[in-house]
This record gives C-alpha cells, sequence and structure tokens, in this order.
C-alpha cells in the first residue's frame, strides 16, 4: 500500500513540476498561433512600419517597439547610477546603525506593486515636466523617469546583495596596502563582484522592458516616433493595455498578439542572459 | 598635489557623490510613499468598505466590490497556485533533485518569475476568454496562478533543499517511505520558509495589474460569481485614477493605499518568519 | 604580572599601557598590554583562541577602524609618534606597515596588477619603474622564477601557496617598515607552508616581522622572540629559545607543554 502511495505521490509532483515547462511551451505556441494572420498580412513590415492605424487595418509596430526600447534605455540611464551609488552607500558607507533599516526599506519600496508608482507618476510627476517643458507631461521622457523610479529599488537591492559577497578579507587586505574607500570599491569590490553586479543590472532591464502599469499612464499611447523626448509615445505592454478591450478585428487582435509575442521573446532572451550567462554563478551557491 | 592627495580627494567626491544619490533616490521613494499615505488615509472612510461602485459625483460611492472581488480571485488563485506550486518544488527538492530535467524546470520558472505579466494576460485571454466568449473571475484567477506557481515552486525547493539530509536519512533507517519522510518530516523542517515563500507568493499577485485587465476585466458592482467579470482593487485604481473625476480618483488613492499596506503587511510578516527562524 | 624582557635590538614599535575595547563591548579584549618589538626580527605572537593575539596584530595597523566603535587606549609608538592618535594618518600608517592574511587574498586582477596595485596607489605611474618594482618583489618572495612567464594571467588561478606568495610580494613592493603575518600558512599545506616560513625568516633582512600563529613549533622555528597571550593579556616576552625552553611564567609553561589551549 504504502508503496503505490509513494508512487502515485512522485508522478504527481513530477507532472506538477513537469507542467510548468508545457505552460511556457504553451503560451509561445498560442501567442505564435495568434499571431500568424498578422504575421501572413504584414510580414517583416510589421516590425518596421511606423504606421499603427487600426480604422484602416493597417498595424506597423516599429512606434511600440522603439518605444519600449528608448523608454527603457532611458530609465537605465537614470537609475543605474543612482543603483549603483544607493548601494555603495548602503554595503561600504552608511553608519552600521543605518544600514539594515534603509535596507530594508529600499527592498520594502521593490515590493510596492508597479500601479502605484504608475499613478504617483500621472498626478505628481506629469505636472512637473509639464511646468518645466511644456506639452502635455505625457510621453517617453515622463515615461522613462517613472520607470528609472520603479526599478530603482530593485536594482539597487540586488546591486548590494552582489557587493555583499566580496569577503572581508579580500577588502581589508586592500585598505592594508593603504587603499582609500574609493580605490576598494572600485579595485576590489566592483571587479569581484562584476558579474553579479552586471546580471543584476540586466535583470532589471528585462524586468523594465515588460513593465506596463507605471509607464502606461504617462506614456500617452500615441503610435508616433517623435524626436521630441518630451512628446507622448507608446511602448509593447502600454498598446497592449490600452488596446486589447478595443480591438475589434482579427487582424487587429493578431497585431496585438505578435506584440505581445515580441514582448515575450526580448523579456525571454534579456532574462535569459542575465539569468545563465551572469548569474550562473551565483545562483545556486 | 600628491598621489596620496588626490586619491583622498578622489575617494571624498565619490562618498559625497554616492551619498548624495543614496538621498535622491531614497528621497524619491519617500516621496512616493508619504503621498501615498497622506492621499490614502485623507481618502479612506466608512463608505469606502460599505458601498459599491457609483457613478462619479454620487455620494455612496466605495469599493466594496472591488476588495471582495480583489479577495476572491486572490485567495482562489493562491488555493490553486499553492498546493501546485509546493508539489513541485517537492519534485524538484526531493526526487529531480540535480538531474537535467529538475535544473531545467529550475532554469524556466526563474525566467518566469521576471516575464512580463502582461504576456501572460494575452494568452489567457487567448485560452480563456475567447472560448468562453466573454471576460470572468476565472480567467483572472488562472492567470494570477499561472504568475505564482513557479515563485511558490522555486522557494519550496530552495527551502526544502535546506532541511539537512541527515534528518531524512534517520526517517529512512526507521522504514519510512519517501512520501511519510517528505510529508512528516521535510515538510515540517522547512515549515517556516514554505510560509515566507507563500507569503511574499501572495504580495507579488496581488499587486499585479497588467494580466487582469482583459481577463477578469472589471465590474463597478458586486459579483462573487468566478464566472462574470469580477472587480479587483488594481483595476479599479487604474479605471478610477485615470478618470477626469476627482472623486473617483479619491478613491483610486484609498484603492492603492489599501493594497499597499497589505502588501507591505505580508512582506513585513515574511520578513519577521524569516528572522525569528534565524533567531532559534 | 607580566614578564616582559628587555631587547637588546633596536626598536621598531613600541607597545606601553595598550587596551582595545570593540564595538558593543564594555569588557575590553586587550589589557594593559606593554612590550616592544624589535626591528629586523621576526616576533611571534602565541596563546590559545581567543587570547587576543590577532586582536593585537590589527591595532598595529589600525584595521579596526574599518569598523566603527571599535575603541583603543594607550600607546603604540612607531617612529617617534603614537599611531592611536586620531588624527594618524591611516593611509600612510598602512603603506608603512603591511599585513598579510590567514588566507591567501588575490585581488581579482593579474598577477603583474596584484604586486603594482600598492604601488599605483602611491601614485606610481612610469611603465619601467613599475616593471622593475614588480620584478624586485616577485623576487625576493620568491614566486619570480614560477610566474615570469605569466604575469598577465589572471592571480585566481595560482596555487595556495603560491598565491600567498604573491600576497607577500604585493606586501613588500611597497618597501614596509613593518609586516604583520595573521596566521599566513593555516590555509596552506606543508611544503607551501615551509616555502613561506622560508621566505618569513629571509625578510627579516628588510623589514621588521610581526607573526601571529596559533602553531607554537612554527612560532619555534621562525621568532627570534615570543610574545605569550592570554585572555587578552600578555604574559610573557622573551627570546625565543629561552621562553620555549625555560619560560618564567607558569601558565606559559602550561600552554607550551600542552597542559591546555
Amino acid at each position: 500500500m504504502s508503496n503505490i502511495i509513494d508512487k502515485v505521490f512522485e508522478h504527481s509532483t513530477r507532472i506538477i513540476a513537469f507542467s510548468v515547462l508545457l505552460i511556457v511551451a504553451w503560451i509561445f505556441t498560442v501567442l505564435f498561433q495568434n499571431s500568424l494572420d498578422s504575421m501572413q498580412a504584414f510580414g517583416f513590415d510589421f516590425i518596421t512600419d511606423t504606421k499603427w492605424a487600426p480604422n484602416l487595418e493597417k498595424f506597423g509596430a516599429l512606434p511600440a517597439i522603439m518605444g519600449s526600447v528608448i523608454s527603457t534605455f532611458l530609465a537605465m540611464v537614470l537609475a543605474v547610477p543612482v543603483a549603483i551609488g544607493v548601494a555603495i552607500f548602503l554595503s561600504e558607507i552608511a553608519p552600521e546603525k543605518l544600514k539594515s533599516p534603509i535596507g530594508v526599506s529600499i527592498e520594502l519600496l521593490a515590493a510596492i506593486p508597479s500601479v502605484i508608482y504608475g499613478m504617483w507618476g500621472l498626478f505628481y510627476f506629469v505636472p512637473i515636466i509639464r511646468d518645466i517643458f511644456g506639452g502635455l507631461g505625457i510621453g517617453m521622457l515622463t515615461a522613462g523617469i517613472v520607470l528609472a523610479i520603479m526599478i530603482l529599488p530593485f536594482m539597487a537591492a540586488v546591486t548590494r546583495d552582489a557587493m555583499d559577497t566580496t569577503p572581508d578579507i579580500l577588502k581589508e587586505s586592500a585598505y592594508a596596502l593603504g587603499g582609500t574607500k574609493w580605490d576598494v570599491i572600485k579595485d576590489i569590490i566592483i571587479p569581484y563582484a562584476k558579474a553579479g553586479i552586471i546580471g543584476s543590472m540586466i535583470l532589471a532591464l528585462g524586468r523594465a522592458i515588460g513593465e506596463t502599469m507605471a509607464v502606461t499612464f504617462v506614456m500617452g499611447n500615441v503610435h508616433k516616433i517623435s524626436l521630441a523626448i518630451t512628446a507622448p509615445a507608446t511602448s509593447i505592454p502600454v498598446t497592449l493595455a490600452n488596446e486589447f478591450t478595443e480591438a475589434d478585428t482579427e487582424l487587429y487582435f493578431s497585431s496585438l498578439f505578435e506584440l505581445s509575442f515580441i514582448l515575450l521573446l526580448i523579456s525571454f532572451t534579456i532574462i535569459s542572459i542575465a539569468k545563465f550567462y551572469f548569474l550562473r554563478k551565483t545562483r545556486r551557491a | 598635489m600628491t598621489a596620496i592627495e588626490k586619491r583622498m580627494l578622489t575617494n571624498k567626491i565619490v562618498m559625497i557623490l554616492s551619498t548624495l544619490s543614496a538621498f535622491i533616490g531614497i528621497a524619491f521613494l519617500l516621496w512616493i510613499l508619504s503621498i501615498l499615505i497622506i492621499n490614502g488615509v485623507s481618502a479612506i472612510n466608512w463608505e469606502i468598505f460599505a458601498f459599491e461602485g457609483a457613478p462619479p459625483g454620487h455620494e455612496e460611492s466605495g469599493l466594496k466590490h472591488a476588495l471582495i472581488g480583489q479577495l476572491i480571485i486572490i485567495s482562489t488563485a493562491t488555493a490553486i497556485g499553492v498546493p501546485l506550486g509546493i508539489l513541485g518544488g517537492t519534485y524538484l527538492s526531493e526526487y529531480g533533485q540535480q538531474s537535467k530535467l529538475a535544473n531545467i524546470i529550475r532554469d524556466i520558472s526563474d525566467i518566469m518569475m521576471s516575464a512580463p505579466s502582461i504576456v501572460i494576460g494575452s494568452f489567457i485571454y487567448a485560452v480563456v476568454v475567447i472560448p468562453m466568449g466573454h471576460f470572468s473571475g476565472w480567467a483572472g484567477v488562472i492567470a494570477l496562478t499561472i504568475i505564482m506557481i513557479p515563485i511558490i515552486l522555486r522557494t519550496t525547493d530552495d527551502m526544502l533543499q535546506l532541511v539537512p539530509s541527515t534528518l531524512r536519512e534517520a526517517a529512512f533507517a526507521l522504514g519510512a517511505p519517501k512520501y511519510k519522510v517528505i510529508i512528516n518530516i521535510v515538510y515540517r523542517g522547512a515549515k517556516v520558509g514554505i510560509l515566507t515563500g507563500i507569503l511574499l507568493g501572495i504580495a507579488r499577485v496581488a499587486g499585479e495589474t497588467a494580466p487582469l485587465l482583459f481577463t477578469s476585466f472589471n465590474d463597478n458592482f458586486l459579483s462573487t460569481d468566478l464566472n462574470e467579470p469580477m472587480a479587483s482593487l488594481t483595476v479599479t485604481m487604474y479605471n478610477y485614477a485615470t478618470s477626469p473625476y476627482e472623486d473617483w480618483q479619491n478613491i483610486g488613492w484609498a484603492a492603492a493605499f489599501i493594497l499597499s499596506m497589505f502588501i507591505l503587511g505580508l512582506n513585513i510578516i515574511g520578513r519577521l518568519l524569516i528572522m525569528t527562524r534565524k533567531g532559534k | 604580572m607580566a614578564t616582559i624582557i628587555n631587547i637588546p635590538h633596536e626598536k621598531a614599535l613600541e607597545v606601553k599601557d595598550f587596551q582595545f575595547t570593540y564595538n558593543g563591548t564594555t569588557e575590553p579584549s586587550l589589557k594593559e598590554i606593554s612590550m616592544p618589538i624589535a626591528k629586523n626580527s621576526i616576533t611571534a605572537l602565541i596563546g590559545p583562541s581567543g587570547c587576543g593575539k590577532t586582536t593585537l596584530l590589527r591595532s598595529f595597523n589600525r584595521m579596526h577602524d574599518l569598523y566603527p566603535g571599535n575603541r583603543y587606549e594607550g600607546l603604540i609608538e612607531f617612529k617617534g609618534r603614537n599611531i592611536l592618535e586620531p588624527k594618524e594618518d591611516l593611509i600612510q600608517l598602512r603603506t608603512c606597515i603591511g599585513m598579510i592574511f590567514q588566507k591567501p587574498t588575490a585581488f581579482p586582477m593579474s598577477i603583474y596588477d596584484n604586486v603594482a596595485y600598492g604601488l599605483r596607489l602611491q601614485g606610481i605611474k612610469n611603465r619601467s619603474e613599475l616593471n622593475d618594482r614588480v620584478e624586485k618583489a616577485l623576487q625576493d618572495a620568491a614566486i619570480w622564477k614560477e610566474v615570469s612567464s605569466r604575469l598577465k594571467h589572471d592571480a585566481n588561478g595560482l596555487s595556495g601557496g603560491q598565491q600567498q606568495r604573491l600576497c607577500i610580494a604585493r606586501a613588500i613592493a611597497v618597501e614596509p617598515e613593518v609586516l604583520l603575518f595573521d596566521e599566513p600558512t593555516s590555509a596552506l599545506d606543508p611544503i607551501s607552508t615551509q616555502g613561506i616560513e622560508k621566505l618569513v625568516i629571509e625578510l627579516k633582512e628588510k623589514v621588521s616581522i610581526i607573526i601571529v600563529t596559533h602553531n607554537m613549533q612554527q612560532a619555534a622555528r621562525v621568532s627570534d622572540y615570543t610574545g605569550f597571550m592570554y585572555l587578552g593579556e600578555l604574559i610573557e616576552l622573551g627570546i625565543t629559545e629561552e621562553l620555549f625552553v625555560t619560560p618564567k611564567e607558569r601558565l606559559t609553561e602550561e600552554y607550551i607543554t600542552g597542559k591546555f589551549g
């Protein structure tokens, strides 16, 4: 009897664990299948065409793709230096008594849902951008900044974790040679934790590019590539969030699914690079 | 200036810059937090809990529908996702161990934990909403379950691996079958860790908005039928906040505050649990 | 009261009524320590674990300052000044008093850059001067032959014993006056240990050495003077042969005959 239960238990756990792979494969298949109409209709033009006109049944995704890339790039440019600064502060500068409370608050802030960051951006940050740059205040720049603030806690926390893996004895031997704090940080900690730091940054990038709610409020969902960074724009997740419930034709839906498929491919690739190339060693330690 | 003086100066400059960036970062985050608290607290009153959604300008307007909808969606997703996640994690730690299959499942789960949740929403739209013909609470529940499983699975896996193998061996030596060893010894040993994982998993999906936008959709009135569209705090918050009506926006802030406190609370309890375990 | 001999040598350092208290504790971890450190000699510090020997060693280059809240009292005299003064320039101090750690601490960079690190910190940029001093340090650390053909390789590819000699080369490259060794062979195999011990003895021609070891034979093999510490106090400081053969304190005798520790 015990034997049978043992077998049943083992096999059920195996099937459930295996189903994770099945679901992921299923997600890829379903998104791909639903994209077929759009792929057949537009081919590669889908990702190079700039015109997105549902009323004309014409779907070009370049503005959304560019929007994702540019807003994420902006967010990274703004967040990376600050996150490294915060991480250095937390791991090397802050007095012992402050390290833990500040560290924990930053980790808690990373848990706040992104929709809250989006709401804050809409009500408090958009007016500031409007006052400074004129226009509507919503657009690429605002989205980039809000995205930067949203990923900052996550990025700072994981960067600090990576820096903290540097053995004390290694730092001490650099101090023992007469190094300053900065010498130790740039010559010992950063080289030692390089893979972990870069991996964390790329992981944050992977999250930022798929982030929906923090940017949906403040981007404007305008399918237009504009040279002005303050102009309203869109990104893949913003388009999906705004238009999925509005789509009214097969082709419109299919184009949205193709966008979703492209987003999945992009983020899967970025996250894989972070996890397998940079974070492999630190992962199952 | 000697080389050493130069280094000391650079050091000072970098220290100031990074302290400054830390303060800028923290100031922004404090700003958001204080706005959340100020707007949230001032918008909360008993009507929020007593009334369902109402048209703008209406006095008796609240979040009862969204609170209950949120509760139903999250607890159903938890009820499905937690046992599945724990069993899957059990396979990785106790049976698959370092086998190729187990490692692939770990890798894919890790990636899924960071994958864009709106993509999951569109997937559920295709496989649940379209066949059903309409938005439904179930669609939202399934979307959140799919997001939750990898989280629970990986934390369970990690936590079970922390249980010393001598404990398992001691139980096997007494002639216990493997499933009993796992349930009586391993689970018990990893209890606190698994519970923490569950709390953090719930906290994570409770804040999800994107995968609900076109699955459970929304409903301005109270509905407890998972076969129908269902309100959630997050989607309500999004709809109300983007509306032009000030009273709706205020209710949106109340929703934001309630949800954040719930999520922060779960995170804090999770942390305290970890601390008590370390303390032992 | 402790038995401290007078040393005939010139003194490199002089410790007087030194007390040290770790952050968050009221009881000092080192109590009323007074001792001379002889120049161009090797002074070994021995004693059971927790006796404070490493704590004392780390006071000589003020390593304890890396962690806030630690307190020094008394005097450690080096070149006519008290290095415990708050105004002491720690960067200068640490280039004069080098340190070798329990485990090899090769930095995540090439062999060459490891040795050049301290020199570059001092602002030496001249390529040929760097080359000369790196080579000399590696030769003095008896590792030049093994690494001369692969200076650009990652230092972490070296064996444990080689890494430790590399760390010694890195420390002597900046020509310190004192070298502190904190159980430098505790992570090494017997053959590497022998090599390091030989090297330490050779180095005393140029620098004054303080070595902490839990291995009494090692202290007996390499040192000129030995200090025995117990519960944060220096019990006895003597010429090594005398201390091991005819200890003057009962505690020292009990320790070296293996009655405790």
